[in-house]
């Protein structure tokens, strides 16, 4: 039944074909690929080579009256005067850094606090995860803006690092939610156990088994937070709880408003602001769909 | 493969208690809202497995055997009852004790590809137990300390090393798991239902493999819902019928002497290749099953002597004959 | 002759290039048979069934033809398919019994799908409660979610759901893999007596397992590899196989009653290999130990005996 014969192998055999899929390039083959990625960095990265170089062409203070009030945009004032005569093009650049200083920080503060919130209650679990979970139900609940009034009797002058410490403590449980359900889903695969049953503690599990595997969430984590961050100091502006010392473009859109843009038909003094808002937060939350169909690999296109 | 001192007890005809052995082991989940209602996975399990010896854990889904493979590797917690190695009981030990358990208990998992973690290379897995077991030793001592036991699994070292898990077979991934495992110089090894997601063509090796393992002085509780890998390869069968064992003894007697009902119904279902199914009914599964105290087989049992003292309290085992043990008054004679 | 396959083949689309999954496929099934559809995993066998019913992108129709009850399916189109999808050839894909909708009651799910067949549920309501006494599903199972069934019910319904209309082929993948010995053996059964009934003309059972297959299916088909390697009854390939795939394959499955000490089985060494760029020739040639010269032209699937299909060179010569 079984002849020894020698078996002629083809070319085709001996060379078995080795996949090697160099898991970052893979990555970057399909973020240049991607046009939400390309579109939504691209105007986040406009917006922010604007805020660094933008302020250097102007050489007005943004509280200053320099100029005629209420004039449409000129050759002189790009952005054109406010009602008392500001120059709204130093308003507008000097409130887009203050706009992405709000997302770093805040944003980066919330995914912090959400990051170690959620990945103890979410490798732990038990009663451990109970606690956090009861502090994280808590936090979310909290009236964000009575906390406010009463921070905002309390502290005549507010700066914006007050504001992003304060929209980083009170942001951070949507952050944390997600990462303790991506925690726990991991958590429960045979690699922890098997890290489990090489002698390593916890705390390194935590950091060199589950984080890496959960890289691209945290990133887009982040990124969720920037855009809300910013969105949220916006607002807050907006409605007058901001900063009292500073310029931001969501306080840009509360004087136009208070003081008559709308009736006097001023649009140069609300709407690049708010468009700025819209487009960064926009581009933002675009980008980190086009990052889920990268790091996702069912979600790609053929 | 070094033998043990218990091995060598043994050879010079001394007696010897098990190696492992789990006493009245318990495992209640608690479910519902704050933890009101209790559901038992495992209940009252207790046997013993001696040095170099194979015993087969066998059971369906929903019969305990992975979550009794799990405490045994402490990775649950125990509810109540003790496991002890070697004389000590494990099933408190914490820290640096644990870690050296894990020198002489390892275990392997169903699913190949989930046992890694994606994103590292398949030897991660090594680098790990070289770390966190052997942080001094020295690279080329190390080397062909891997070297050595890949070839102790069957695998080629220039095949699996520097290779990602995707970029590695099923048999591939499951030998170097147990390769992993033979880094530490175990005692003592779980295997639970390692073979179940291979192909049919490299199931065998695998099994082989571990037998091979055996005769070096490693003891395997091999864990499988298959009764024919059972008998294959172990020398003591324990059948195990929701959390609670229903007949054990060495793989011969239960197989051709099967004494429960619920090991004759195994026996009769399974779909073997050398006969055909007998015309027996056979009661099926309901999905809610709410009796908790008496026979776990109450509900599905047909043996003509059932009466009320089964519904009411759960049945011990019993000895019938040398190295058979059955839960069944009503099920000594054959 | 119920369903006729003639080189069939069908390919999935890659990033990397066409994945040749089904290449030239050709076999018979009888009226009243139960074929089972054996292999390991990579050889095909969901690609087929697949393929006679549901033939979605990635996957690529590429040639051949598939003739039910002498009308020829147009497999590759999903719409024209809509016609014979249910009615005349129905499938319980793997995992079937997970698929259950849990927002809706068994019978409210059934009573949807039968009006996107545009069949009247009130009309077949009487046939429908005779197929659950049938399969030991009591009626008030229409009344129950999915997640109140154990997987043995589910499966069961799943089968009464999938031949309600009295399809003339029915696909079973891997409908006995998750459950238990006892219901598997009482599934296993019940598809023996949907065909006894004539509820359903023939099957194609599909399953890695052989040892169901043995108790329930008349003929077997060993797939490799995306190629088909051996066809004959079931008795045939058990006990005596031709093709040295099916023959290591039989012989490396522990049996109840083969012990280690007593007899060491061996497995097949070897992968099976990528169908990207599948070798030339016969697929099985470097793990077969017989292979020789001839092999690098790919074998033919021929009637070697009797109803006894083979894909080897060795076997033809040999009945040369």
């Amino acid at each position: 039944m079984t002849e020894q014969i020698n078996i002629q192998k083809s070319e085709k055999i001996d060379k078995v074909p080795v996949i090697k899929p160099k898991k970052i390039n893979e990555f970057i083959y399909f973020a240049l690929r991607n046009n939400k990625l390309k579109i939504g960095l691209g105007v986040v990265l406009f917006f922010i080579l604007l805020a660094i170089i933008g302020p250097l062409f102007t050489k007005y203070d943004w509280n200053a009256y320099i100029g005629p009030m209420s004039q449409a945009p000129s050759r002189e004032f790009w952005f054109g005067t406010t009602t008392f005569g500001q120059d709204v093009y130093t308003q507008f650049v000097l409130g887009l850094r203050a706009a992405f200083l709000v997302g770093i920080i805040g944003g980066g503060l919330g995914t912090f606090i959400g990051i170690i919130i959620g990945f103890v209650a979410g490798y732990r679990g038990g009663i451990v995860d109970e606690v956090l979970n009861i502090l994280t139900n808590v936090v979310l609940v909290i009236p964000t803006f009575a906390l406010l009034l009463i921070i905002a009797a309390y502290l005549k002058v507010r700066g914006i690092m007050i504001e992003s410490v304060f929209i980083g403590l009170t942001a951070w449980p949507w952050a944390a939610r997600a990462i303790r359900a991506q925690t726990f889903s991991l958590r429960s695969r045979d690699f922890v156990d098997m890290a489990r049953m090489s002698g390593m503690k916890p705390l390194k599990i935590i950091f060199t088994e589950i984080a890496p595997n959960m890289m691209s969430y945290l990133l887009m984590t982040f990124i969720l937070q920037f855009g809300g961050a910013i969105l949220i100091a916006a607002t807050l502006d907006f409605i007058g709880l901001g900063p009292t010392n500073t310029i931001s473009l969501g306080l840009m859109m509360n004087y136009a408003v208070m003081w008559g843009a709308l009736q006097f038909g001023n649009w140069w003094w609300f709407v690049p602001p708010g468009f700025a808002i819209m487009a960064i937060v926009g581009s933002l939350y675009i980008m980190n769909v086009g990052l889920d169909e990268v790091f996702n690999p069912k979600l790609r296109e053929m | 493969m070094l033998k043990s001192k218990k091995t060598i007890l043994l050879l010079a005809g001394g007696s010897v208690i098990g190696m492992l052995k789990l006493d009245k082991i318990s495992k209640i989940y608690s479910t519902g809202t704050f933890g009101g209602k209790l559901l038992p996975a495992v209940v009252d399990v207790s046997f013993d497995i001696g040095d170099g010896e194979v015993v087969s854990l066998i059971g369906e889904s929903g019969s305990g055997k992975s979550t009794i493979g799990k405490m045994i590797l402490r990775l649950i917690t125990i509810s109540s009852g003790k496991i002890i190695f070697d004389g000590i009981d494990i099933s408190t030990l914490k820290k640096n004790k644990l870690k050296s358990y894990y020198k002489e208990v390892q275990g392997v998992f169903q699913d190949p590809f989930s046992s890694y973690n994606p994103i590292f290379k398949a030897e991660k897995i090594f680098t790990t137990i070289r770390q966190e077991f052997y942080p001094k030793m020295k690279d080329k001592e190390w080397e062909e300390k891997v070297d050595s036991s890949l070839k102790a699994v069957g695998l080629n070292p220039d095949q699996v090393l520097n290779k990602f898990p995707h970029q590695l077979s099923g048999g591939q991934l499951q030998r170097f798991l147990i390769a992993r495992a033979l880094l530490l110089d175990i005692k003592f090894l779980v295997a639970d239902e390692i073979i179940s997601m291979l192909d049919a063509s490299t199931r065998v090796d695998v099994l082989n493999l571990l037998v091979e393992l055996k005769s070096r002085g490693l003891s395997i509780l091999f864990i499988t819902h298959d009764l024919s890998l059972g008998y294959y390869i172990s020398e003591k069968a324990i059948i195990l019928y929701r959390g609670s064992i229903v007949e054990m003894g060495t793989t011969e007697k239960v197989y051709s002497n099967s004494l429960h009902p619920y090991t004759k119904m195994l026996m009769t279902s399974v779909p073997r290749m050398d006969t055909k199914w007998e015309e027996v009914d056979v009661e099926l599964k309901a999905k809610q099953i709410e009796n908790t105290i008496g026979c776990v087989y109450y509900d599905r049992c047909r043996v003509p002597d059932k009466d009320t003292g089964c519904a009411s309290k759960k049945p011990q085992l019993i000895e019938v004959e040398h190295d058979h043990f059955v839960a069944c008054k009503h099920c000594m004679e054959e | 002759m119920s369903l006729q396959t003639k080189n069939l083949r069908v390919y999935y689309q890659t990033l990397r290039g066409d994945v040749k999954a089904l290449d030239g496929v050709t076999f018979n099934i009888k009226d009243g048979e139960i074929m089972g559809l054996a292999g390991e995993s990579g050889c095909g066998k969901t690609t087929l069934a697949n393929s006679i019913i549901y033939l979605t992108p990635p996957m690529k129709y590429i040639d051949g033809s598939v003739e039910l009850d002498g009308e020829e399916l147009p497999i590759w189109d999903m719409d024209s398919m809509n016609t014979f999808r249910y009615k005349k050839v129905s499938i319980i894909p793997q995992y079937a019994m997970n698929a259950m909708n849990p927002t809706r009651k068994i019978g409210k799910m059934t009573e949807e799908l039968l009006v996107s067949k545009r069949v009247s549920y009130k009309k077949t309501r009487s046939e429908l409660e005779r197929r659950l006494d049938l399969v030991e599903l009591k009626n008030d199972i229409l009344g129950m979610y999915p997640i109140e069934l154990s997987g043995g019910m589910k499966q069961r319904m799943v089968l009464v759901l999938s031949t309600l209309l009295n399809p003339s082929l029915l696909i079973a993948d891997e409908i006995t893999s998750a459950l238990d010995v006892s219901t598997q053996k009482a599934v296993a059964e019940m598809l023996v007596e949907f065909r006894n009934r004539k509820i359903v003309k023939s099957m194609i059972v599909i399953t890695h397992d052989i040892s169901i297959l043995y108790q329930i299916a008349d003929s077997i088909l060993v797939m490799y590899a995306g190629k088909l390697a051996e066809k004959a009854s079931t008795d045939a390939i058990v006990h005596s196989p031709m093709h040295p795939y099916t023959r290591l394959l039989i012989s490396s499955l522990p049996k109840v009653g083969v012990k280690y000490s007593e007899k060491k089985l061996t497995g097949i060494k070897g992968n099976t290999p990528l169908l990207l760029n599948p070798p030339i020739g016969c697929r099985f040639r470097d793990r077969c130990p017989v292979a020789f010269d001839k092999c690098m032209e790919e074998p033919p699937f021929v009637e070697i005996e009797k109803d006894h299909f083979v894909a080897c060179w060795r076997e033809r010569d040999r009945n040369a």
